[in-house]
């Protein structure tokens, strides 16, 4: 495959994978909590990094995935001890990624492995970075770690859908018909965690927040239905990365900024265009409904 | 045989306790409103039975075994301002919800629970509004759907939560008649309620509260201007409206 086509299927990929993981947030209003998630994963990768002293695919997972659920679970014990929740993400996120911007700095230069890497991420070098098996090159690291991490969030998603629909929607009924509503909140922040660290090297910490929030954001007001939503919303993110790399290529500017900025247009669209909820359907309607009454 | 008893059981909030050693027995097939001023604790208790919220003590007991035990016997219809009702889903997948606990973890809703949540629809008269997303009904439909997922739990004791708030006349003649239905049936119906002036049409027991149980039992015997007075303590004037009622029945 051609340089070009590798960082297309990874930013479909990246766009995929983090709208319909991210759609469950925006549904659960929990977008600010994907932003912190996003930032204190660095953390989880430098630590991995200090135990294994390698920048290996693996750990560097696991310890994403932990202190991604760490960040949740302080999140709410700060909350329920009365701290405002807005409050408690601002301090857990911060605290947790400064630890991070510390440690990394105890990183060698010889590796590759620094604060504005993580913020920023690079998608032109995907290519570059090849996953090699028996002197065989299977294509970029980034491609097979995304691809490995949307198969886990479909299947997580395929087995627990009614738990994540219903906890969502009425978390009080779930605990009433003893659903273990805290199992499933973290399952999915596991879930967001593995999202961010696979799109880390190439969109970064920032711009991967809104390649969580805005498709989820967008479908949200095309649909009414819940699967057509995280099935639409990941479309969505496969279609910013598309005509945002085409962008890139043809003015030549930040592949990873104008996907993040194709979400943002897609969004615009939405807001303004929606058949249901858009704010030129609704005047119409208003419209409609204030001459038809004398 | 009681189909619900309630002992010791103390919530706080800050320290300061909004119920303070309740306890009650609730006997089965009774209709029982749960009558108090506001702040009086009434949703909390249902709460606090349901385990919805921590509670500092208490036990309770369901066909005298402990809660956790008989989980699958309770229904419960919440107040309608609990949820979020631009979420994405049509009246049948919330009616469906009440029997996530039945179906079991990970397995899918079949036929025959399709089947039950649409028959619980066409009880509370929603039938035509199965596919509709749900924010697009009217409060009282929304209340009916609430009533539809509670039905389509199979429960034996109902828990409901100020159902007739806000509601038209086709949902408020749709709850009294389930309840009737569920009475009927042998099944037990607790539901906080704010109107006195119903009370006696509605319910054969209640439970007068203020942070405390101030009486507990059949309705002709502990609806009394009495209790009521002790219950509302300073807001006289609003029982004074009440009290007509009350003295036609003496």
């Amino acid at each position: 495959m051609s340089y070009d086509a590798w960082i297309l299927l990874t930013g479909s990929l990246v766009g995929l994978t983090c709208g319909v993981t991210g759609a469950l947030l925006v549904l659960r209003k929990m977008s600010m909590l994907a932003d912190a998630i996003s930032h204190t994963v660095l953390l989880g990768i430098v630590g991995a990094f200090f135990v294994t002293q390698s920048l290996n695919g693996l750990p560097m997972f696991i310890g994403a995935a932990i202190v991604g659920v760490l960040t949740a679970f302080f999140v709410q014990m700060l909350d329920s001890s009365g701290v405002q929740s807005d409050a408690a993400i601002g301090v857990v996120f911060t605290s947790l990624f400064a630890l991070g911007v510390v440690l990394i700095s105890f990183v060698g230069d010889s590796v590759h492995l620094d604060v504005e890497h993580a913020l920023m991420g690079e998608i032109a070098f995907i290519p570059w970075d090849t996953l090699n098996f028996q002197g065989m090159n299977l294509g970029p690291k980034a491609v097979w770690m995304l691809g490995s991490v949307f198969l886990i969030n479909i299947l997580v998603i395929t087995l627990f859908y009614k738990e994540i629909k219903l906890t969502t929607f009425d978390p009080q009924f779930a605990v009433l018909l003893g659903i273990p509503v805290m199992f499933i909140h973290y399952l999915l922040m596991g879930m967001i965690s593995l999202s961010t660290v696979a799109s880390f090297d190439s969109v970064g910490a920032i711009l991967v927040v809104a390649m969580l929030i805005v498709p989820g954001a967008t479908a949200y007001l095309l649909t009414d239905r819940f699967l057509v939503l995280l099935i639409l919303s990941g479309l969505i993110g496969i279609l910013s990365a598309i005509t945002g790399f085409a962008f890139a290529v043809w003015s030549n500017v930040s592949i990873a900024g104008s996907i993040a900025c194709a979400t943002g247009l897609y969004f615009i669209l939405a807001f303004i265009f929606s058949p249901k909820h858009g704010v030129l359907m609704k005047k119409i309607r208003n419209d409609k409904f204030s001459s038809s009454q004398p | 045989m009681n189909a619900l008893s309630v002992q010791n059981l103390t919530v706080t909030y800050d320290k300061t306790p909004v119920l303070q050693h309740v306890g009650f027995d609730i006997p089965k097939g009774s209709l029982t409103g749960i009558i108090g001023p506001n702040g009086a604790g009434k949703s909390t208790l249902i709460k606090a039975i349901l385990q919805l919220i921590p509670r500092t003590s208490g036990d309770i007991q369901v066909y005298g075994k402990p809660y956790h035990r008989k989980r699958r016997l309770i229904g419960y219809v919440p107040q309608r301002s609990e949820v979020d009702w631009d979420f994405p889903t049509s009246a049948l997948d919330v009616v469906l919800m009440g029997r996530y606990g039945h179906i079991g973890f990970i397995k899918r809703p079949g036929k025959k629970e399709i089947q039950m949540a649409q028959e619980a629809l066409r009880k509370v008269g929603m039938e035509d509004y199965q596919d509709r997303q749900i924010s697009q009904l009217s409060g009282g439909q929304q209340q009916r759907v609430f009533l539809a997922r509670a039905l389509a739990q199979d429960a034996r004791i109902y828990f409901m939560d100020e159902p007739f708030v806000g509601v038209d006349a086709a949902t408020e003649k749709a709850i009294i008649q389930l309840m009737q239905e569920w009475k009927d049936e042998g099944k037990t119906v607790l539901v906080v309620h704010h109107d006195l002036q119903t009370v006696e049409d509605y319910f054969d027991h209640v439970l007068l509260l203020n942070k405390s149980p101030v009486g507990c039992g059949p309705t002709q015997k502990v609806f009394t201007m009495e209790n009521l007075k002790q219950t509302y303590g300073g807001s006289l004037k609003f029982i004074g409206e009440h009290s007509v009622v009350l003295q036609e029945r003496v």
